[in-house]
């Protein structure tokens, strides 16, 4: 039942100019930065090859390419996501899923895996450019797999937050507006941590930034992945009760 | 016989308003239940709560034996629901909209196609199936929505308005169809349209300011219409005392020279003892005619003691 919604929700999207729309300018925009990069390791290269223990490929390019197509997708994943729930409660569609033999948690989980469908497609099509660099060259693979984990770990994250905000906002773009919102203090939290040397835990830990990066370098730390997942738990869980919710508003 | 629908004591507040107060019912099998109000009268809301949409502040909704608040989704399963708004995805075609809520509804995979065909010949969907719902005019959405709502087969329909909009040969052929599903299926239909009731209903109820102050069978119906009164009129004037003592009159009202509104029971005895009288003291009948209560007049005249 889950996997109906799913399925629906994704081609729903592919229905609509929207997902195009997305799928181009961000493979355009990502080519652009990653033959950037391309361009820079190859300037760079020569002076490289005479240092010990030197950044490689994955260090170069890799890195940097993931990093900025996170940032995109902080600007993407709300206007993806801001229809979800809010559309159809505004079209007044929502009643057919709430009268349909399945369970609120059913709603939302197969609304987040067909909105999470696209941006794993993002997330595919952004891998595939680091890959067209074996036609050349060598690739250090775990670093290639982590920044992947790290990417898809953030995007599910990303999405969650996205699905809550648009069971509770009235309107899509005010769901579209509070994603952004939550999302980007969360990713610049970190930033006023480090200030006049007095660090604050609380922020650090909060902050997607650090634990996006700190998955990127490659360390694999149980804290960082576990502070994905409950992210993501905990959004999705928030907009189950949201949605629920409906049925009794008061 | 078993009741498809048990709605016990059902109540709902907004706020502080209250919109549905203590409604209690019960739909069998086989029967149409006409659900009426003027607007604002808890109609809807009524249909979301026993629809699922919708929690009820207090009271017990069962359907086919399953609580919908303990059970939903065994309750749900047979139930067809319309909303006032029919809930269709603009950007499917009427194929593709019909195929998602068969498998929304757990229809088994290989029988989906056969509920969907039977589904659209019901409906006359047929012609139209593979164009967009966007593209297709109001009156057959509306029938997308009907469609929707069959397609299960379920045991209960709950249709909330379902002839608004649609011109007058749809309405029909939607009314029929209705009696048509109504044999084997149980149906509520919200309406605020009076012939809507008549032509298609087997029960009635009036709900006015969230209270059912009417639950009758057309059959009854039909009976307290008939407690209505009788045109006379006489070449001579009558002697309205004498007519008085006839068994089954109620009040005599004197409309004009030689005109009487008999107030009676419209039965073929009183209104044959009247006739007689009249032709026996030489008054010279020369208009009989009776006045039978429309339901619309029973409607105001119900609504607007209670308010």
């Amino acid at each position: 039942m889950i996997l109906t919604i799913a399925k629906r929700e994704f081609k729903s999207l592919f229905l609509s100019p929207l997902a195009w729309t997305v799928l181009a300018v961000l493979q355009g925009l990502l080519a652009y930065l990653f033959l950037t990069q391309v361009e820079t390791f190859t300037l760079i290269q020569p002076k490289l090859a005479s240092i010990d223990g030197a950044p490689g490929l994955a260090d170069i390019v890799v890195t940097p390419l993931y990093g900025n197509a996170a940032i995109i997708l902080l600007l993407v994943t709300p206007l993806l996501t801001m229809r979800l729930i809010c559309e159809e409660r505004r079209n007044k569609t929502l009643s057919l899923l709430l009268s349909a033999p399945i369970s609120t948690a059913d709603i939302i989980l197969g609304k987040y895996l067909g909105s999470l469908g696209l941006l794993l497609l993002v997330v595919f099509l952004v891998t595939l450019m680091p890959l067209s660099l074996l036609v050349g060259g060598d690739l250090d693979w775990g670093k290639l797999a982590a920044n992947l984990l790290a990417l898809v770990l953030l995007v599910s994250a990303f999405t969650a937050t996205g699905l809550f905000m648009s069971t509770v906002a009235g309107h899509p773009t005010v769901a579209a507006m509070g994603t952004f919102g939550v999302l980007l203090l969360l990713w610049i939290l970190d930033w006023s941590a480090g200030m006049n040397d007095r660090r604050s835990e609380l922020f650090e830990y909060l902050s997607i930034l650090r634990h996006f990066q700190n998955l990127q370098s490659g360390q694999l730390s149980s804290v960082d992945i576990s502070y994905f997942l409950l992210f993501t738990a905990t959004f999705i869980l928030l907009s189950i009760r949201s949605l629920a919710n409906d049925r009794l508003q008061k | 016989m078993t009741n498809l629908i048990t709605v016990d004591h059902l109540c709902r507040y907004y706020g502080k308003v209250c919109a549905v107060n203590e409604v209690s019912f019960t739909l069998a099998k086989g029967e149409v239940l006409g659900f009426l109000g003027p607007n604002g009268a808890g109609k809807t809301t009524t249909m979301q709560m026993l629809s699922g949409n919708l929690a009820p502040s207090s009271g017990q909704i069962t359907i086919n034996g399953f609580d919908l608040l303990d059970q939903p989704n065994q309750a749900k399963r047979s139930l067809g629901y319309l909303p006032d708004t029919p809930p269709l995805y603009k950007e499917l075609s009427v194929q593709e909209f019909l195929h998602y809520c068969a498998e929304l509804q757990g229809i088994a995979k290989n029988s989906i196609a056969q509920a969907i065909n039977h589904a659209q010949e019901r409906c006359g969907l047929t012609a139209v199936s593979h164009r967009l719902i966007a593209n297709l005019s109001k009156g057959f959405q509306q029938r997308v929505g009907i469609a929707m709502a069959i397609l299960h087969n379920p045991d209960v329909i709950i249709l909330d308005e379902p002839t608004v909009g649609l011109d007058p040969i749809q309405i029909r052929e939607i009314r029929a169809l209705i009696r048509e599903l109504g044999q084997d299926h149980g149906i509520i239909l919200s309406t605020h349209i009076l012939t809507e009731v008549q032509e298609s209903c087997t029960h009635v109820q009036i709900i006015h300011q969230g209270q059912l102050i009417l639950s009758e069978s057309i059959a009854g119906l039909n009976k307290t219409m008939n407690t209505g009164s009788l045109h006379v009129t006489t070449r001579l004037p009558a002697d309205t005392s004498l007519l008085l003592t006839i068994p089954g009159v109620s009040s005599i009202e004197t409309l004009a020279n030689n005109q009487l509104k008999i107030y009676c029971h419209v039965t073929d005895d009183t209104t044959r003892h009247i006739a007689e009288t009249i032709i026996a003291n030489g008054w010279e009948l020369q208009e009989l005619t009776p006045v039978k209560k429309s339901m619309e007049d029973i409607f105001i005249a119900l609504t607007q003691d209670n308010s």
